[in-house]
């Protein structure tokens, strides 16, 4: 479709004319005339929401939200071409079979190898053992083999040595859905543990031997501690309401040693409310402060992400201080209960605070243990009830962690807005389905690419530079604020407004003390050729001195070998370099320079494939996508300009 | 007066000092003409607290048994507690301390009985005079002029001695000007754009009053700022309502019809009492020990701290975008033109011009902007958050400038030659110091005071190269650029290291900025390595070559 607007929200006045095209994946628009020909691509699988407003004089308007929180506002000049847009995007934006995703099409030109070691990349046995089991209190067991025993567990499961086959069994006939207690994380130093389930069927009296044996067996696998916390996640109110239908929670009478702990995390569908309202706080157009503050607190958001935070330092604090084992639940356990163990894991093991361990920790705690990434993340179409934030908010919780432990994480905020762009995204096989068994079936490891593998490969530019392996606090485990400081919980506009480039601090300090670090890495790497040559140099100088009978030979070798040196040191370009140190801050130099240093350093940061590009377009691609925000995306002396100007002049 | 007869218990032992995030400490509490000080005797870990009397803002005392609790809450918003054992001790310190911190003479405030134990290497008073800076805009423009009309402070008893107006408007003409201002603070420059030429200026209100009354000098005078065929825009800080109203007691606004050269923008600035309140019932929400995020944030949210800043922002980058967008000359005033009229002017000046974003230049805006433009520090200052005596002329005027200027180097972290400790330095400063700089209203009272002979300057201490080095920007890089923040509230955030600095711990946030330093420093010295092996390698290699030609 041709002569299609696309709006800048921030400013009315602004708008660029361009191209509108829709492809089997993407929806893309590219502008029309600039030199630079912005595009913006969108993948189908992205969008949340289309809503076909009023036709006006200029012509029918269309809105798109993004489930990676950009809005796009287009004017598509005749009523029919908009009707047909928005008819087919609502039909690509809802796919019903797996096979329409993107992750199989979507082919990064990797031979099958590289695909198979990308798959490799993650493996949990290794995890396993590197947290000390199988050991003489815990093992792995293959009562789940074929998925018999539950079908949202994996196959292979870790549970306490004297938990017998029977025991397995017989607890899971007591639990939602089959899904017994099993291991998620193992503290070595002391034998605690944290382990997951889902609720216990007891409605009001019913109890059940095994199950009772299988909360004993993992006390007794902690030989330190003569009870364990049993934390149920939800709210009392809830839980106690589930009773009448037969699930419920554990009787403290019944069960013994154990202690009941009920945490209070809201359930998805109040957590899906709470990000509605948080977004159309976030897609005012200029509010008044009070505005902001009062929806953020009407939202509920921050409030929701403290009890998460919460629930995972009360297990923390239970597993490193007391030592104390904890079984996690909440109705299903695979949404709260997967938030609360990652987060407890996180605080726990410095491990998971690296790249890797990140990833796999989502693999673990997420992947693994059947949290329905298809349902919550609405990847085809499906019940709108079943969607639901609930990895976005484990992710938010590391972030506000970051904020108030800036050196204790391997990686930056960058890692964590592409996780969760890909979470929706559909790229790269990982969260498809809602469970392992679903992803055998689909072969996905055969027909799909990994995003870890992809991730990995780009890790310098998710590296936090503050972070040192050897600093304090990357030791051990981290203990956050508890209450009251509800103030260090903030609102991430570099997730919920992270389209708006012009809201964002201009300058980036973690891209400057990265630009630093590589810089020092390069001059280690010269000092060290420099000290070389003149370590030659002077030697050559004194063997000259000591056998003048053949001093021409002697320099012209030396001739050769450094300009060999120089050439492959470049200290010609390292010299530029050190010229063009300013590059690091995009508001450096006059106003020209900056900015075409800053569209290189953008090129260069940028996930090539955030927005499911392939390498060659992914640069126009990502410039593109900050041209919503007005052009003002580029630091420059016109940074912020034109957005701000409508604001500065609403007298 | 002797502080002695003030002070009855000179001395208290077994005292137990509470601060958050500490432990309790025991030692010794004494009292002096001007200091409260605590110290730990232990031998392992001695400890000292020296707290100014007029750091504090109020102090609250409890009883159970002989053991006597003192509560100080101090104008830079920490809290302690102190812990007496005896009752009439207690009483005796309580009472000292509140005597003691509420002296109503400024010759009895430190400032004139401190003698600084270092050695000065530059006079802070003999810095930033205005011949400095004149000296730097002649070599710009030369449609300015040094006036002395204001040499006894005869004219306007707020101005500093000599200002900058336009040549070509002579001191008779200023003399009626000031007539028809407010306050007599008739309109001079504020600041000077050489990229365009185009220039600030800064004034109070007119005096209109109901009957419009006008003044051909005053309309010349301005206008003499204006390019020929451009236009002007004048900045009101107050809303059209409140300029309105203003006529009523002889105030008012520049009508169109008598400056049709210019455009009036009303931008609604807080006042007075309205910010002090603000202040108060940000620290309290800050304070508050509640487990209630919903409650947090919507005292956050009823104290309106953030909108002030929204505000004075939103109004400042209008000024600075006038200027260097739309090329027209500007002239900012409220109704007295001391506090929301020097907010705006100051900080357009750190959007547009670099020199401000360094600490010299920095130093340089406060003094001329502030200082010597007469905002009233010992008024506005004399009180702070914890104050339950009634208010008369406090307000946070100053610290909500700072507040601002913090929210651009948050978003510029960058581009700023000075970091967050620098603001948070000069807010102390203005609250309680041994330094006389911010005492006094305005350089008349300033000179009567005779601050610069009695008292030491702040920037004589600043300026050393011991204390500047912790007031560094490891990440600075001189931008020549204009800097534009953003005003959207998603941008701007409440300033944790002044108002929870005493309510959270910082060890992680410390350890974050330590990091971030060596690592720059690291960088800094392998350049310098590498440099010096370079020469040496070049230097090696003529001689090389020298020697191959032989």
């Amino acid at each position: 479709v041709e002569n299609v607007r696309l709006l800048d929200r921030l400013s009315s006045r602004k708008a660029a004319l361009g191209t509108l095209y829709l492809t089997a994946t993407h929806v893309i628009f590219v502008e029309n005339g600039s030199e630079t020909r912005k595009e913006t691509w969108v993948l189908h699988s992205q969008i949340s929401s289309i809503e076909k407003q009023a036709t006006t004089a200029t012509g029918c308007p269309l809105l798109i939200r993004c489930k990676n929180f950009q809005v796009i506002q287009l004017v598509i000049p005749q009523e029919r071409d908009c009707h047909d847009v928005y008819i087919s995007l609502i039909r690509l934006a809802r796919p019903v079979k797996y096979e329409e995703l993107y992750c199989f099409s979507f082919n990064p030109k990797l031979d099958k190898e590289e695909r198979e070691q990308g798959w490799k990349l993650v493996d949990l046995n290794e995890e396993y053992s590197r947290m000390g089991i199988p050991n003489n209190y815990w093992q792995i067991s293959d009562v789940n083999r074929d998925y018999g025993v539950c079908d949202s567990y994996p196959t292979e499961v870790y549970v306490p040595k004297s938990a017998t086959a029977h025991i397995i069994v017989g607890s899971s006939k007591f639990r939602s859905r089959r899904r017994f207690p099993a291991l998620s994380y193992y503290c070595k130093d002391n034998n605690a543990s944290i382990c997951r389930s889902s609720q216990p069927l007891s409605g009001f009296s019913a109890r059940c031997l095994e199950d009772e044996q299988m909360l004993q067996a993992i006390r007794k696998a902690n030989p330190g501690s003569d009870f364990i916390y049993v934390v149920d996640t939800r709210p009392k109110l809830n839980a106690m309401a589930n009773r009448a239908a037969g699930k419920g929670y554990e009787n403290e009478d019944n069960y013994s040693n154990i202690k009941f702990q009920f945490i209070g995390i809201e359930n998805i569908h109040v957590m899906r409310n709470s990000l509605q309202k948080m977004l159309e706080v976030c897609e005012l157009k200029s509010p008044s402060m009070s505005d902001f503050l009062w929806g953020l607190e009407n939202s509920g958001w921050l409030k929701h992400i403290k009890a998460i935070m919460d629930a995972g330092i009360f297990i923390a604090k239970a597993v490193a201080e007391e030592g104390v084992s904890v079984l996690v639940h909440c109705s299903d356990g695979w949404d709260r209960t997967a938030q609360v163990c990652s987060v407890a894991s996180l605080l726990l093991d410095p491990y998971y605070r690296t790249m890797k361990g990140f990833m796999v920790l989502i693999e673990k705690d997420w992947v693994s243990f059947g949290h329905k990434f298809n349902h919550r993340y609405g990847n085809l179409d499906g019940d709108p009830k079943e969607i639901s934030p609930v990895i976005d908010q484990f992710i938010e919780c590391v972030w506000q962690l970051m904020e108030q432990f800036p050196c204790a994480f391997e990686f930056n905020e960058r890692f964590l807005i592409h996780i969760q762009h890909h979470i929706y995204s559909c790229q790269f096989g990982n969260f498809l389905c809602n469970s392992p068994k679903e992803r055998r079936e689909l072969k996905i490891q055969e027909r799909t690419y990994s995003l870890w593998a992809h991730l990995w490969k780009n890790r310098a530019d998710y590296l936090n530079p503050l972070y040192r392996s050897d600093h304090s606090q990357t030791q051990g485990t981290l203990h956050p604020q508890m209450a009251p400081c509800n103030f260090l919980y903030k609102f991430w506009s570099g997730m919920y407004n992270r389209f708006e480039k012009g809201l964002h601090p201009r300058q980036s300090v973690t891209d400057y003390l990265m630009a630093v670090k590589e810089e020092t890495q390069q001059l280690e790497e010269e000092l060290e050729v420099l000290g070389e040559r003149l370590a030659n140099l002077q030697k050559s100088q004194l063997n000259d001195n000591k056998f003048k009978s053949k001093p021409q030979d002697r320099s012209k070798q030396l001739g050769l070998s450094t300009s060999n040196n120089s050439l492959a040191n470049t200290p010609q370009e390292y010299s530029n370099d050190l010229k063009s140190f300013p590059s690091r801050s995009p508001s450096q130099g006059d106003e020209e320079d900056s900015a075409l240093i800053l569209t290189q350093d953008n090129l260069k940061s940028s996930d090539p494939d955030l927005s499911a590009n392939s390498d060659q377009e992914s640069g126009v691609e990502d410039l593109s996508c900050r041209s919503p925000s007005g052009g003002g995306c580029l630091p420059s002396e016109d940074s912020g300009k034109d957005s701000d100007e409508a604001v500065f002049l609403a007298v | 007066m002797e502080f002695a007869e003030l002070i009855k218990t000179p001395r208290a032992d077994n005292v137990v000092l509470h601060r958050p995030f500490y432990l309790a400490v025991e030692g010794t509490l004494c009292l002096t003409g001007h200091h409260l000080i605590f110290s730990s005797r232990r031998q392992d870990n001695a400890e000292e607290l020296w707290l100014l009397h007029s750091n504090i803002d109020s102090i609250e005392k409890r009883f159970v048994g002989s053991l006597g609790t003192i509560i100080i809450k101090c104008k830079d918003l920490r809290i302690i507690q102190l812990d007496i054992p005896g009752m009439e001790e207690c009483l005796n310190i309580a009472s000292s301390i509140e005597a003691l911190s509420t002296l109503d003479s400024v010759t009895l405030m430190y400032p004139f009985f401190y003698r600084p134990m270092f050695e000065i290497v530059e006079d802070g008073w003999r810095c930033f005079l205005p011949d400095e800076e004149f000296e730097l805009l002649s070599s710009a423009t030369d449609e300015w002029r040094l006036s002395c009309i204001n040499k006894e402070f005869s004219v306007c008893p707020s101005y500093p001695p000599v200002v900058i107006v336009p040549k070509s408007i002579d001191d008779e003409a200023l003399r009626k000007v000031a007539m028809f201002r407010h306050g007599s603070r008739f309109p001079v420059l504020s600041y000077y754009h050489k990229k365009n030429g185009m220039v600030m200026m800064r004034s109070s209100q007119p005096l209109t009053g109901t009957n419009g009354r006008r003044c051909k000098e005053d309309e010349k005078l301005i206008n003499a700022t204006l390019r020929p065929g451009k236009r002007g825009y004048i900045i009101d800080t107050r809303s059209l309502n409140v300029a309105q109203q203003a006529r009523a007691k002889g105030g008012g606004f520049e009508q169109e019809a008598h400056y049709p050269q210019w455009r009036r923008i009303h931008k609604c600035i807080e006042r007075f009492n309205i910010l002090q309140e603000s202040l108060i019932k940000l620290v309290e929400a800050c304070n508050d020990q509640s487990h209630n995020m919903d409650r947090w944030l919507s005292k956050l949210e009823a104290s309106n701290w953030l909108t002030h800043v929204k505000e004075i922002l939103t109004a400042a980058c209008l000024a600075a975008q006038c200027i260097d967008r739309e090329g027209a000359s500007v002239l900012v005033h409220g109704t007295e033109g001391t506090d929301s009229t020097l907010q705006v002017t100051s900080l357009a000046q750190i959007i547009l011009d670099p020199r401000c974003r360094t600490i010299r230049g920095f130093e340089s805006l406060v003094v001329r902007e502030w200082l010597q433009a007469g905002h009233p520090f010992q008024q506005r200052c004399a009180q702070s958050a914890y104050s339950n005596s009634k208010q008369k002329w406090e307000a946070p005027v100053f610290l909500l400038f700072l507040d601002c200027v913090w929210q651009i180097l948050r978003q510029f972290p960058c581009s700023f030659e000075f970091n967050e400790q620098f603001l948070i330095m000069l807010f102390e400063h203005a609250y309680a110091s041994q330094f006389g700089t911010f005492l006094g209203n305005n350089e008349n009272e300033r000179s009567k005071l005779k601050l610069p002979q009695k008292t030491m300057s702040l920037w004589s201490w600043v300026n050393r190269s011991e204390e500047l080095s912790k007031f560094q920007n490891p990440l600075f890089e001189a931008n020549s650029l204009v800097i534009w923040p953003s005003v959207a509230p998603q941008s701007l955030q409440l300033w944790e290291g002044v108002f929870l600095r005493w309510n959270r711990p910082s060890k992680f946030l410390d350890e974050a900025h330590e990091e971030m330093i060596s690592i720059i420093k690291y960088n800094k010295e392998l350049q310098a390595k590498v440099n010096a092996l370079r020469r040496q390698l070049a230097q090696l290699e003529t001689v090389d070559r020298m020697q191959e030609n032989l």
